[in-house]
Parts: structure tokens; sequence; C-alpha cells
């Protein structure tokens, strides 16, 4: 269990240290041919444009993150056991609808603009954050529970003090995937006229404009990563270090 | 004080009807360790977790100190109820110092009174405050955090306490020595305590009282020696196994069975006057010799005074053994076997002869109740 923890920290570490390099090998690309420039030429759009981007996901992460986290407590109490495993059933098929198809749909009903483009980025971002709460919350030890009742918690201090510290690293772990998905997601948000870097990088592509396209994508990956790290950083420092594989 | 009055509990499973406890009626004495003790699924544990309602009673009901439990809610009820479990329980996201804490600060003490309880537990158990009230669980042995499971349920000092096989996944030396650490903690602290346990040892052991129980039943609840000695039926003999006369061995001290009349030589005297001394007191083999003090330093044995003349001074053998007066007879009669010896002097805390412990006393000490009984 410990070893294989480690070796997804070791592999994050790679897999982060490959794409910091791929990262500044483009960066030198770019400037020898001279791309930076030209990229540079869309700055204005990048900033308008990026803040959208951020705007979206904010809102549409803000608002998964609580939701998720509350519908997952929800589902692993007791009382809704036989809902739950229902609805973690259809979470679970939910998860597999590709998140384009979500926004389509989420246009049908409403519209276009920004509206649907966070809402359909509220769905997709929340299954995952619900899925990893609840299997979370489930999977602290029956008889550390015994023992917070039996010193005499109530169920809510028993939630605050055990379960959900000894489930904080699997529900950190869920909103980083959330997140990750979340931010990926973005782009495709002005297909149905949500705005974002998205409109850069399809704009170029149909109209066969490298830079145009570079302008969007880049400073895309960027937000992924730092996100990522945020939310990595969060993790760190949240989970108790008696229960943070990280930090052992 | 705990009283147990037919205290019931059916389970509905999809086999069918189980009664986990069938009419348990018992009492735990204040200030006694009650051990039950029985196989896997005799209803000892579910009996043990009626006490404080992790399992709700079907009938029956249980008064600690003449309050029926039914009547308090059971958050409040718990806090008064020290509460041990074998997987030890301790949370991993707290720290030594936030685990022992819990129950003092849900009953609402400063922050000062708590910090300073944890340290005095700690020192208690014998781990030092400044080592380990910042470490988590996870950076403890097993031993060592079963410690911090037992002050845990001692931190705000209630008087009953519930161990459902606390000592049961700790190794066999380490657990000799938690039982023996919690025995003298328990002898300062005077608890109420009910205690789970399926091993036989323990039991006699830790008990001032036994409750064996089988298929939901109560069968026996009796004192350690008087279940060893006088076992109800067949299943609580096989229970107590075999060699059940030799257990209780461990419940009787040098003390009880101690003849204190001992005749000794002391180093001035001859071997002549010692056998006339080995005569009068009927020894057949030997004699206890000591110094002005009265302590022991050798004996003198017949075959060595018959065949020589002198001082006992220069013709004693050193002793191969001593016991004390706390010792139990488990280990006399293993320090008799590993010397071939029939009877041991006994010294008090200072190294003065107190009399001798031979195998006739200990045999007749054990047979005596047997016979009461015949």
């Amino acid at each position: 269990m410990k070893s294989a923890v480690m070796k997804t920290i070791q592999f994050n570490n790679i897999g982060r240290g490959v794409m910091y390099l791929a990262v500044l090998l483009l960066g030198i690309y770019l400037q020898r041919t001279g791309l930076i420039d030209d990229i540079l030429y869309y700055y204005d759009d990048i900033v308008y444009l990026g803040r959208q981007h951020v705007e979206l996901t904010l809102i549409s992460g803000g608002l998964a993150v609580p939701v998720g986290i509350a519908l997952g407590i929800m589902l692993s109490r007791p009382k809704f056991r036989n809902l739950s495993e229902w609805t973690m059933q259809g979470l679970n098929v939910g998860t597999t609808i590709p998140t384009l198809a979500i926004l389509a749909l989420s246009m049908s009903f409403l519209g276009i603009g920004m509206l649907p483009a966070i809402f359909g980025l509220f769905i997709a971002s929340l299954l995952p954050i619900v899925r990893n709460t609840y299997t979370g919350l489930l999977g602290v030890p029956a008889h550390l529970k015994e023992a917070a009742a039996g010193i005499g918690m109530s169920s809510t201090q028993m939630l605050l003090k055990v379960e959900i510290p000894n489930a904080l690293y699997v529900m950190f772990a869920g909103v980083r995937t959330a997140l990750a998905i979340n931010v990926g997601t973005v782009p495709l948000a002005f297909l149905i006229g949500g705005g974002g870097l998205g409109e850069l990088i399809f704009t170029g592509i149909a109209l066969l404009n490298t830079q145009m396209m570079l302008a969007g994508a880049i400073p895309t990956a960027m937000l992924a990563i730092l996100v990522d790290i945020l939310v990595a950083g969060l993790a760190l420092l949240l989970v108790p270090r008696g229960v943070n594989p990280l930090r052992n | 004080m705990i009283n147990i009055e037919n205290l019931t509990k059916i389970f509905d499973t999809k086999q069918g009807v189980v009664t986990a406890a069938d009419h348990i009626t018992m009492q735990v004495p204040e200030g006694e360790i009650c051990v039950l003790l029985g196989p896997s699924g005799c209803g000892k544990t579910t009996t043990l977790k009626m006490v404080n309602r992790i399992v709700t009673p079907t009938s029956g009901r249980v008064l600690i100190n003449g309050e029926d439990t039914t009547q308090q809610d059971t958050v409040t009820l718990r806090r008064n109820i020290g509460y041990v479990i074998q997987q030890i329980g301790l949370f991993p996201n707290m720290t030594i110092a936030e685990n022992i804490s819990i129950v003092p600060k849900l009953i609402g003490w400063n922050k000062k009174r708590y910090t300073k309880r944890a340290s005095e537990l700690l020192e208690m158990v014998g781990m030092d405050p400044g080592t380990f009230l910042k470490r988590y669980p996870n950076e403890l042995s097993g031993g060592q955090q079963q410690r911090i499971g037992v002050i845990r349920a001692l931190a705000a000092d209630p008087p009953v306490m519930l161990m459902d096989e606390p000592f049961g996944a700790i190794d066999p030396i380490n657990r000799e020595v938690i039982q023996d650490e919690f025995l003298k903690l328990q002898r300062l602290l005077k608890k109420t305590i009910m205690f789970v346990s399926h091993d036989i040892d323990e039991a006699v052991k830790m008990a001032s009282r036994i409750a064996i129980f089988r298929e939901g039943k109560l069968v026996q609840y009796d004192t350690p020696d008087d279940l060893l000695s006088h076992p109800k039926n067949d299943f609580v003999k096989g229970f107590v196994g075999s060699d059940r006369a030799l257990k209780r061995l461990q419940l009787v001290t040098v003390e009880e069975v101690l003849e204190t009349e001992t005749a000794v030589v002391k180093m001035n005297d001859s071997l002549s006057q010692a056998l006339v001394k080995m005569d009068d007191a009927g020894y057949e083999r030997a004699i206890i010799l000591v110094d002005d003090a009265r302590r022991p330093v050798g004996y003198i044995s017949r075959s060595v005074a018959q065949a020589n003349q002198g001082d006992c001074s220069k013709h004693y053998a050193n002793l191969r053994s001593v016991v004390r007066l706390e010792d139990n007879l488990r280990t006399v009669a293993s320090k008799m076997f590993t010397h071939d010896a029939t009877w041991l002097p006994c010294v008090n805390s200072e190294g003065i002869l107190e009399g001798c412990v031979t195998q006739r006393g200990i045999t007749r000490h054990l047979g005596a109740t047997y016979k009461a009984v015949q």
C-alpha cells in the first residue's frame, strides 16, 4: 500500500518534471523561430479570454467542490445507505458520458452562453468529488468509528473529528481529478458560447493559424498545471500528518 | 458497581434469529475486574457492548452505580465509561496528546487542565511526555499504542471501564508487561472494570471474578480460585483446561503457604548441633544456615553433617534460590523444578528469612479447597 503510494508520488514527480522540461523546450523553440512574438501578438486576447477561462473554472469548480462533498457525506450516512448504492451506480454511468456530450446536453436545456457552460462544467466535475468523498468516508475503518462512538462522540463530532480527517486524502484526490477535468474541459465551453481560451484554440485550428492556436493552448496547459499544483499543495497542508502519505 | 439484569440481545439475521445474549444477570462490585470469558460467538462481547449501548439490548437493563442506563442519553453515558478495544482505535489523524485529550475536551475541560492530564497519564505508563505528546499513532509500536489506548480511556477519570480484548493484538512478551502495568495501575485507581478475553491465563491473572459464557448464556460466575477448583460442568472444565490445578498456583502467594516456624543454624553452631536441630524439627535432608541478621546464607545437608565435624561455617552449601513473600506459587514451583528442590527459603524485602515454602505445603493448600467440598 505504502510502496504503491510512493510509486505514484515518484511517478507524479517524474511526470511533472517531464512537463516542465517540455514547456522549457517549447519556449526555446518558440523563441528561436520567432513564434513567441507571433503569439504575444494575441496578448490582449490571452488576458481577456484567460480571465473568462479562470472565471469559468472558479465558478463551476467553486460550486462543484462544496456541493460534491456535501452530497458525498450525505450518501455515506447510514440513513441513505439504501439510496446511496443506486446513486453511486448512476454517478458511475454518468462518468462515462464524455464531457463534450455533457456540454451539448446542457446547451440543449439552457441555450448558449456562460450559464450552460458553467452548468455543464459543474456537472462534469461533480462526479469524481462525490465518488471520492463517499468511498473515502466508507473506507474509514469500522474500529475507528466504534472507538469514536464508544468514547461518547455525537455523530456530528465523529464526522468532523474522525471520519473527514481520515478520508481527507482520498477526498482531495477527487477534487484534484475534478479540477483537472474541469480546466481541461473549459476550452470546449467556447463551442457552446461560453468563451474562454478555447476561442483562440478552435479559431486557430479552423484558420490553420498555429500561432493563434498556441496562444490558447499554452496558457490552458499552464493553468492546468497551476491548478494541479495548488490542489496538491493544499492537500499537503490540510491533510493531518498522521494520515498523510505525502508527509510520512 | 455494574448491575446487569436479565440482559438479552436477539439479532435478526438472514440465517434466522440468533440469541447472542440470553437473560444475563450478573454484578460487578466496585473496584473489581470482571473478566468475561468464553469461545468466540459466546456472547461475551455483545454483553460488554450492551453496557455502553454500542449494542442496544433487546430486553433487560444495566445499572451503573444504581442508575439505570436505559434512561440516560448514550453520549453522556459513554463519556462516563472508559472504552478500550482490541484494535486500539487511536485516531491516526490526531497526535497522542489530542488522542488522550478527546474526552476531557468533549466534557469541557480547559486547555491547561487537559494538557496537564495528558502528561500525567503518559508518565503513569512510563512514557516520556516530551517525546510522545507530539507524535502520531503510526509512529508508535503496538505496545505503546495500546498503552495510549488505555490511558485515553482513563483520561476523564471514569468510574467504570469496558475493555474488549484490549491486549489481544500484542505479542506475548509485551502483553505480560502491559498486563502487569495495568494491574499496578488498577491497584491505585480501583476502577470497576469489565474485561473481555478468550484467554484463560489472562483471565486468571487479571480477574477478581470470571464469567464464563457459552452460546449466549452465563454458565459460571465465580472468583478465579473457585472457578478453577470447582468448575460447574464439563464445558467449564474443558475451557479452564486439565491443568487447572496448576493455574491456581498463580493465584496464591508465598505468604499464604509459608511455614514460619523454621529451625535454623548459625555460623558458629557445630555440625552435631545442626544434626540435633534437624532431628528435632523433623527435617530429613537439610537445615538453613543464617547469619547474625537472620539472612539465609546457605544450608547444611544431613549427609555432610553426619560425615564431617566442626563448625557449620566451614561445611555449608550455597542456597540455590530464594523466594519472596509476594511471589506467586507458579514462580515458586518453577524454581523448585529448576533446582530439583522440595523446599525453598523465603525472604522479605530486606533479605531476612521469613520461613520456608515446601512442596507438601503447596499441595496441602491447593488440596484443602477440594476436601472442604467433599
